[in-house]
């Protein structure tokens, strides 16, 4: 099963409680962390994998072949990133903004159009107790994260429990994390904040036609905003993490929360059973 | 010979724009023969890639010049290398920037005086 914990905005706690997840279930058997926040992957932070692998990850870019090209123009026309600029006698590309789509190459009368491969970053994998630890690095200024988000999921083994930490937001690269996934776990605070950017993530996962939770982090036992609005969503809280200087403080030095309050480990245990009995799928 | 300029309307008299892949208009002029006209920027609502697309419209347009407050890397890229000269600090009007072009009293640029955009939206990022 692919569990996604994902958060409207960063600084939640979502890495936290990812890791926390993936320890609490490597004391049963064997787990998967994916974490596909390739902009700035932290929890090897916390889990502090042994590394095995590294593959560089690459995207497809245009070449243009200058004697058969005629200068028609229709690449430029049809690109909808406009990575190409067509003059009388030269085809620019601009790779940075291609997103490997080939639909120039497609198009082109000419068949002018061939494929080369551009790196945009990295996929490391590791090992860390009984977890099976996967990130993407992306390479610094590289814009195109989405084809290297599917090079990390690539990773998941059916059959599996596969925790996926996904880029903080709601645009397109948490939703290529999030797609697929059996269940997602929301991580949000008790603020207005947290509730603005909770109503984001929501409406993401709905859409995906995905089965959700939320998690309050940092409560300080003031919840009824995000209360009222699960209620209204019909969307369960699962469980509610206190506000703890300890767990910060712990998260600050690469220490994930069951580690510092190993006392919270049955709230994350109850949650992997539910999930595993299929309980948590209110759709 | 036509020159472009960047404007907030299609008019030899509207105010000039000092954006140049997100400007409203452009304006054409032609001083031999007194003829303008106006095109829509068509990289204004693009998500990324403005400047690059409005740049090719004026490539197409085959314009000798282009007259523009601000302008980026790659615009400016596809400029140079169609062999397009780009002015900068446009002031005033249109016909107000056109008069300084030909009097010469408008800079040449030789690369980008704006840094690259990221394009619109582009997501969250991490606090
Ligand atoms: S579509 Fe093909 S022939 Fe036309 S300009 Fe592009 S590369 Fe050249
Ligand atoms: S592959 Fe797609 S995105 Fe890249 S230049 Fe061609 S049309 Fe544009």
């Amino acid at each position: 099963m692919i569990v996604a914990v994902a958060s409207g905005k960063g600084g939640t706690g979502k890495t936290t409680v990812a890791a926390s997840l993936a320890l609490v279930a490597a004391e049963k058997g064997p787990v998967q962390y994916l974490d596909c926040d390739v902009e700035e992957p932290n929890g090897h932070l916390l889990l502090h994998p042994a590394w095995e692998h590294r593959r560089a990850v690459t995207v497809p870019v245009p070449v243009i072949d200058r004697d058969k090209c005629n200068f028609c123009g229709r690449c430029a026309q049809i690109c909808a990133f406009h990575a190409l600029a067509v003059l009388p006698d030269e085809v620019l590309v601009f790779p940075e903004l291609c997103h490997g789509c080939g639909g120039c190459q497609y198009f082109c009368p000419m068949k002018a159009i061939t494929e080369n491969k551009r790196e945009i970053g990295c996929v490391e994998t590791g090992q860390s107790g009984a977890i099976q630890f996967v990130h993407g690095c992306l390479q610094v200024g590289e814009a195109i994260c989405t084809p290297l988000i599917g090079a990390v999921k690539e990773q998941a083994a059916p059959g599996t429990l596969t925790i996926l930490d996904a880029p903080p937001g709601t645009s397109c690269p948490v939703i290529k994390t999030v797609t697929n996934a059996g269940f997602c776990i929301l991580v949000t605070e008790p603020t207005p904040f947290g509730l603005h950017d909770l109503r984001l993530a929501v409406k993401m996962v709905k859409k995906l036609g995905i089965p959700c939770g939320i998690i309050i982090n940092r409560s300080d036992g003031q919840d009824q905003l995000i209360v009222e609005f699960s209620r209204d969503m019909h969307i369960p809280v699962l469980f509610r993490l206190p506000e703890d200087r300890m767990v910060a403080e712990g998260y600050a030095g690469g220490m994930p929360a069951v580690t510092v309050r190993p006392a919270w480990k049955p709230l994350f245990q109850n949650l992997l059973d539910g999930l595993e009995a299929g309980k948590q799928c209110v759709s | 010979m036509q020159v472009a300029v960047c404007a907030q309307e299609g008019s030899p008299d509207a105010a000039v724009d000092p954006r140049f892949g997100r400007c409203q208009c452009l304006v054409l002029v032609n001083r031999e023969n007194n003829y303008w006209e106006s095109i829509a920027n068509p990289g204004i609502n693009s998500s990324g890639g403005a400047g690059i697309q409005t740049a090719q419209t004026l490539v197409d347009r085959r314009v000798e010049a282009v007259l523009v407050g601000r302008i980026g890397p790659k615009a400016m890229a596809v400029f140079q290398r169609a062999g397009i000269k780009v002015f900068g600090g446009i002031t005033g009007t249109v016909r107000e920037s056109i008069d300084l072009y030909h009097r010469g009293k408008l800079p040449l640029l030789d690369g980008a005086n704006s840094i690259a955009h990221a394009g619109m939206g582009g997501g969250f990022k991490k606090a």
